[in-house]
């Protein structure tokens, strides 16, 4: 399965995806209640430093920054602007932290373990009539559904080149979207018809 | 709950995906952001499948994201996404379709302008007004600061609302009794 997990067998990695998502949200909250530029910075080179704990490299952590730098630097003005400069950097840095916790659970989670983790802990759902079999179903089959998406895209874009339409957005959502709710409808009845009771 | 229910949920949370693909579209140069043709699926997810199956397939794909799945435009994704400024709007899209298909409901004979105002009020007004004041929480913004950012992807947006009014009303006429 394509996902950001970057492998490996740091003490992070074997972590459980339950305990890292709790620590995540502890910590993020704790940037919230203890808010001081010190503090927001500490956390900074906290996070900073168990990127290499978990085997990660420095490339890795300025790719999770790298494309909300221009978002950060119009953060960075208005509060600039707005408060000083000490709020202006206590805001940037304490964003760019929690991004990179966030990441750092991403980073060394292989999706399907989260996956397993999320639809476990979901049986408590069970007695107000919630399936985790039916939740697994519609995750496999939103996974399998994109690549076969990008083909009929392909396909209608193709059809409408040759009759010149191919800068036509409405003569390729059309029937873009026709033959997609067509095939659903196909799927459905195979699965129907194959006899499936989760 | 019935397998096409199943399908379709897993359907729109793809076709977002799908729309994440596309290159983001500049359509007036560096005076407003690019806009990325996304959140047209949160659109269509609500006015095509539903106030039901669409708010369920909206929660798929946003917990698909959280996984740590790289389906957001520009291939992002994972928990960081949610820490970040956009993170409101990523976690009103379950919202925004469950008032969208709420608002639609099965009248299938409305006209084109108030299809079109239901799909704007879930699309845009119901998804800035969490957004936004996420935005200004994770920035430390006031408000008003934060809608002013904001206020430049509104052209792009009105831009989808039309264009999911057009699709939904192609598709009620190809399908009638949806």
């Amino acid at each position: 399965m394509l996902d950001l997990y970057s492998p490996g067998t740091s003490p992070i990695h074997r972590m459980s995806p339950g305990a890292k998502i709790l620590v995540m949200m502890l910590g993020g909250t704790g940037l919230f209640v203890f808010d001081s530029l010190p503090i927001a910075c500490a956390a900074f080179v906290c996070v900073l430093a168990l990127y290499p704990v978990a085997g990660l490299t420095a490339k890795q952590a300025w790719a999770q920054i790298r494309p909300l730098l221009w978002i950060f630097g119009i953060f960075f003005a208005l509060q600039w602007w707005l408060s000083g400069l000490t709020v202006a950097a206590f805001v940037v840095i304490r964003l760019a932290t929690l991004i990179l916790l966030a990441s750092l659970v991403t980073l060394t989670t292989r999706a399907s373990d989260m996956i397993d983790t999320i639809t476990r802990a979901l049986g408590f759902l069970r007695p107000l009539g919630v399936n985790p079999a039916k939740i697994g179903l519609a995750i496999s089959l939103a996974l399998r559904f994109i690549p076969v998406l990008a083909q009929i895209t392909r396909e209608v874009r193709e059809a409408q080149k040759t009759r010149g339409l191919e800068r036509s957005v409405i003569a390729t959502a059309m029937p873009m979207a026709i033959r997609t709710i067509k095939m659903a409808d196909d799927i459905s009845d195979a699965i129907e018809s194959r006899g499936y009771r989760p | 709950m019935d397998t096409k229910s199943i399908v379709y949920i897993a359907l729109f949370a793809a076709l977002t995906a799908a729309l994440g693909l596309m290159p983001p579209i500049s359509f007036a140069g560096l005076a407003l952001p690019p806009i990325t043709a996304q959140s047209l699926g949160v659109m269509l997810a609500g006015s095509i499948a539903g106030a039901r199956r669409g708010g369920l397939a909206m929660v798929l794909f946003v917990a698909l994201v959280a996984v740590g799945l790289p389906l957001l435009a520009g291939g992002r994704g994972g928990l960081g996404v949610f820490a970040g400024a956009s993170g409101g709007f990523l976690l009103a899209w379950p919202i925004s379709a469950a008032v969208i298909g709420f608002l639609i409901g099965k009248s299938s004979g409305a006209g084109f302008l108030p299809m079109a105002l239901k799909i704007g009020f879930g699309g845009i007004i119901v998804m800035y007004a969490v957004g936004i004041p996420w935005m200004a929480l994770v920035a430390g913004l006031p408000l008003t600061k934060a809608f002013t950012i904001m206020l430049a992807y509104v052209p792009g947006d009105i831009v989808k609302v039309i264009l999911a009014t057009i699709v939904t009303r192609g598709i009620r006429r190809a399908y009638p009794n949806f």
